[in-house]
């Protein structure tokens, strides 16, 4: 033996497989991430992969088939819900993994231990904001009703059935890029994931914004430009309706004047991550007497933000008890939107605000006791632990008091310079409740009744629930448990000194707005507001973009002969309401001979644009910065003189303002010794906006579709396994609502003749793995506007040419 | 004729290896086949390289094929190797040969210099 070379090279051989294997920082162990038999190369699913096989699980009762389709679509065929629940789970699992996991560790505010330091302040936010503290309090509810329980239980066992036959080498790649492993599923993350959903779609509020407009503007200069109800309103209950008296009284406080109207002590700027405000849909539903087949159709179309792998996951579950098919949430059993043997049923966003703050006066800074009825509270603390990955643990301490938890204070300040107040959030999706309930009920429903009763269990987050059945009923329901507020409460940060502020009750279930069966013929809800704010006795609080609704039910009134075929062109419609009755207006107040030759040409092109978003538009372009320079040009200004952050008043104000009093008080730059015009206004901003104009003509990135440029990007932003560039043409206030990085989720038509007929399609593949030809298949037909036939296997179909693959599993 | 064997033997029992021990069994594969198949250490090196070469290679090359190159083209802009799957296939084949290779080198000094 040759003691020095062996030795020599045997350390550097060693330094290298140490080298190799070690994470250096956020790269993953190179050795194993490349080595064929272990990292990503085992990710790279065959293009003909066999997806089918024998598996035998004893927390089985029986044998479950599950067919899958050419789209990849499991077919669930169980003879007890209990099995078929443990296979949806195990499906999930199979398929979206990470996915689930992943949403989950957002929620809970656990991102650090994936990405480490950087990750700390949002998931402090979730924490604070009680995201654990809510889905503990769901899960509860859930464990107590027998169904709920079996039903998350099955599915729980399902899941780590997944897992705990995973190999290594089987892990989906973002485990092995970001080097880690899936832990055990439990109730507590399906609850979490469902509070997920609630703060995309009951979280939004702007109390520190519009706090901070009283406070430098006053309040009546706020109630002009925020206010309350809209003039090209069409709500989801007809307006004209009359409503029976409430039958819950809200009083305004006593003091509400001097402490809470006309305040206008230093709030402090709190800078919030919101969810994104556009997280609202269409749905529709249209009696038999409006359609050809003489049965009633059904349409729903969530706007959600569009991630890869998709948040949806199509599939049927079959049992002898129920029959359904639709898009289901990885992470939570049931099938959400979609149809059964009897009806369909589908949701769009209610947009009530049920998040609220109140200041808190704590006797000194250890927060120990606070201010409550003229005596001092003690505070209850809640101790997170956030684990970082490279780094020590962080432990967050947590004030709870009656409203809720204390968000901000002085340890976490909410991007404040120095945070000396202490704001507790008050919000709905606190309180326990049992949603999981819905989509069961609804999965088995029969008929209007059992819908009925199914959306009694929807509390949080409140929905637009729409139903149609083969009996020939349609129905709407703005659902949920809505807290009744005297008129602009919570608008504005509350004082949380005594109970006189806090929410008195809860709007009665049978008052919120319904539609049932009206001789119109169609129920439809985007988002508007449910009822004239007028008429409807409780205040409605949120943000309810108009347009939508008003093109929706134009078109609906005048259809007849309804088919699938004119209710995918609906759902796919780029017409921009919003842009029709602005650009005109604009035309109006612009004088061509103030233009230069080239502004001459833009102008050109909004003049000849149709009001359509479709892809190739350059009018659509040019209109959307023309509008967006012209709210600059109104509301900076004023905003201006706010300190700390404050949110622009709705497009539809302005517009609506405009429209009835050409001499709208706001057009006059109070910087100016001048007083400007709406025209001078209107000059000034298409003339700002044709500078980014011409870069974008220099850039050839006119068109719609390279301007809006649609995106959807995978969940931990990897470029590579995201869909970049799509060519899809709608947008904001339009129907086919695809923003840049947000938009239908899920496009579902169900036609409900004795054979259901039914389409759909959603913006991603069935397959959460970037290397499976699965991943992102559905995406260029959904650009297209393209839907797929929603295939229900029935028993016959077993030997059907669409089966492709057939998981069999038994005890 | 040893070198081809010692080559071979290299990559097969790497790949076997692999079904049930960690990646870096390669090194223990190309040591083994370096001690009881005696050569000069330059062919042992080379043995060791080019077996765990031609296993990583072969075996994401195939692997690749199979999956018309959906992930590795993914893979190689996240790397970052341009987008190209071949440059991916090579690196992964590079990075084995060198763990190979040198750890058959090593093994090559166990024995007296040979004359």
């Amino acid at each position: 033996m040759r003691v020095i070379p062996f030795f020599s090279w045997l350390i550097l051989t060693v330094a290298i497989i140490i080298g190799l294997d070690k994470q250096w920082g956020s790269i993953p162990s190179i050795g194993k991430f490349l080595s064929p038999q272990h990292g990503f190369w085992q990710n790279a699913d065959p293009y003909d992969k066999d997806f089918g096989g024998d598996l035998k699980f004893p927390q089985l009762l029986d044998s479950v088939n599950v067919y899958t389709d050419e789209r990849m679509v499991p077919h669930v065929f169980a003879t007890n819900d209990h099995d078929a629940y443990f296979i949806q789970g195990y499906v999930h699992a199979k398929f979206r993994l990470w996915q689930m996991e992943f949403e989950v560790y957002a929620a809970g505010g656990r991102i650090s231990e994936l990405i480490g330091e950087k990750a700390v302040n949002f998931d402090r936010e979730k924490r604070r904001l009680g995201m654990v503290y809510a889905a503990e309090k769901s899960v509860a509810e859930m464990e107590k009703d027998p169904v709920t329980k079996n039903e998350a239980d099955a599915y729980t066992a399902g899941v780590n059935a997944y897992i705990d036959n995973l190999k290594e080498s089987e892990l989906p790649i973002e485990y092995k890029l970001l080097s880690y492993k899936p832990e055990h599923w439990t109730n507590l993350k399906t609850a979490l994931f469902l509070k997920y959903m609630s703060l995309d779609l009951a979280g939004h509020e702007n109390d520190f914004e519009y706090t901070n407009v009283r406070n430098f503007l006053g309040i009546s200069t706020f109630e002009k430009m925020y206010p309350y109800g809209q003039d090209s309103l069409d709500p989801i209950v007809p307006e004209g309706t009359e409503f029976p008296p409430p039958g819950m009284n809200v009083k305004f406080p006593s003091n509400v004047d001097s402490v809470y109207f006309m305040k206008t002590d230093s709030s402090e700027a709190i800078l919030e991550n919101k969810p994104d405000r556009e997280n609202g849909s269409n749905n529709w539903a249209v009696s038999g007497k409006k359609t050809r087949s003489g049965k009633p159709i059904l349409c729903n179309d969530p706007h959600l933000g569009l991630n890869l792998p998709s948040l949806w996951f199509e599939m049927q579950i079959h049992t002898p008890k129920f029959n359904a098919y639709g898009a289901s949430f990885p992470a939570a059993p049931g099938i959400v939107i979609g149809f059964n043997d009897s009806c369909a049923f589908g949701f769009t966003n209610a947009e009530r605000d049920v998040r609220d703050y109140y200041e808190i006066r704590f006797r000194d800074s250890t927060m120990k006791e606070y201010l409550f009825n003229g005596k001092w509270i003690e505070t209850s603390f809640r101790y997170d632990t956030i684990k970082v990955k490279g780094g020590s643990d962080f432990i967050d301490t947590v004030a709870y008091t009656l409203f809720g938890p204390v968000m901000y204070d002085r340890k976490f300040t909410g991007n404040r310079t120095a945070g000396t107040k202490y704001y507790a959030v008050r919000w709905k999706a606190h309180d326990a409740s049992n949603e999981l309930k819905t989509f069961y009920l609804l999965d088995h429903a029969k008929n209007y009744d059992d819908y009925y009763a199914a959306i009694q269990n929807l509390h949080t987050p409140g929905q637009n629930c729409i139903f149609a059945s083969k009996m020939g009923d349609i129905a709407i329901w703005d659902q949920g448990e809505f807290p009744a507020k005297w008129r602009r409460q919570g608008d504005f940060i509350m004082p949380g000194l005594d109970s006189s502020y806090a929410w008195q009750g809860t709007i009665p279930q049978q008052e919120n707005p319904h539609l049932v069966n009206p001789d119109r013929g169609y129920v439809s809800s985007a988002n508007q507001f449910p009822a004239d704010p007028k008429k409807y006795p409780y205040y409605l609080g949120g943000y309810f973009p108009p347009y939508r609704g008003l093109i929706i039910n134009k078109v609906l009134s005048n259809m007849v002969n309804i088919t699938i075929d004119s209710m995918e062109r609906l759902q796919t419609n780029n017409f921009n309401e919003f842009a029709a009755m602005a650009v005109p207006l604009i035309l109006r107040n612009l004088d061509p001979d103030s233009l230069d030759a080239n502004e001459r040409d833009y102008l050109d092109t909004l003049k000849k644009w149709n009001f359509f978003n479709d892809a190739n538009e350059a009018g659509a372009t040019v209109f959307v910065l023309t509008w967006e320079s012209f709210e600059n040009v109104v509301w900076s200004d004023e905003l201006g003189k706010c300190k700390g952050p404050t949110t622009f008043p709705e497009s539809s104000t302005l517009l609506e303002s405009i429209l009835k009093d050409s001499t709208f008080e706001f057009l006059d730059n109070i910087n100016t010794p001048k007083k400007e015009t709406l025209r001078d206004d209107i000059l000034a901003a298409f003339r700002k906006s044709t500078v980014s104009l011409k870069s974008l003509d220099i850039e050839k990135k006119l068109s719609w579709e390279k301007f809006k440029d649609t995106r959807i990007s995978h969940l931990a932003r990897l470029a590579p396994f995201s869909s970049m560039h799509l060519n899809v043409g709608g947008g904001l206030n339009c129907i086919n609502a695809a923003t840049a990085d947000h938009g239908p989720s899920w496009r579902m038509i169900v036609e409900l003749t004795d054979t259901t007929n039914a389409f759909g399609i959603y913006p991603g593949g069935q397959s959460g793995n970037p290397g499976s030809r699965y991943y992102d298949d559905f995406v260029d037909d959904w650009s297209k506007g393209k839907y797929y036939k929603l295939w229900v296997m029935n028993k016959s179909d077993f030997n059907d040419f669409k089966v492709k693959y057939k998981m069999s599993f038994g005890k | 004729m040893k070198f081809l064997i010692a080559l071979l033997l290299t990559a097969l029992l790497s790949f076997v290896g692999g079904l049930w021990l960690p990646w870096w069994e390669i090194a223990g594969a190309s040591f083994i086949v370096s001690v009881i198949i005696p050569q000069n250490s330059r062919k042992c090196f080379f043995a060791g390289f080019v077996g765990i070469f031609l296993e990583w290679g072969i075996l994401s090359w195939w692997i690749d094929f199979k999956n018309n190159s959906i992930l590795s083209q993914k893979i190689a802009q996240i790397l970052p190797l341009g987008g190209s799957s071949y440059l991916l296939i090579f690196t992964t084949a590079i990075i084995g040969g060198i763990v190979g290779g040198l750890s058959a080198l090593a093994a090559s000094y166990l024995r007296p210099a040979s004359k």
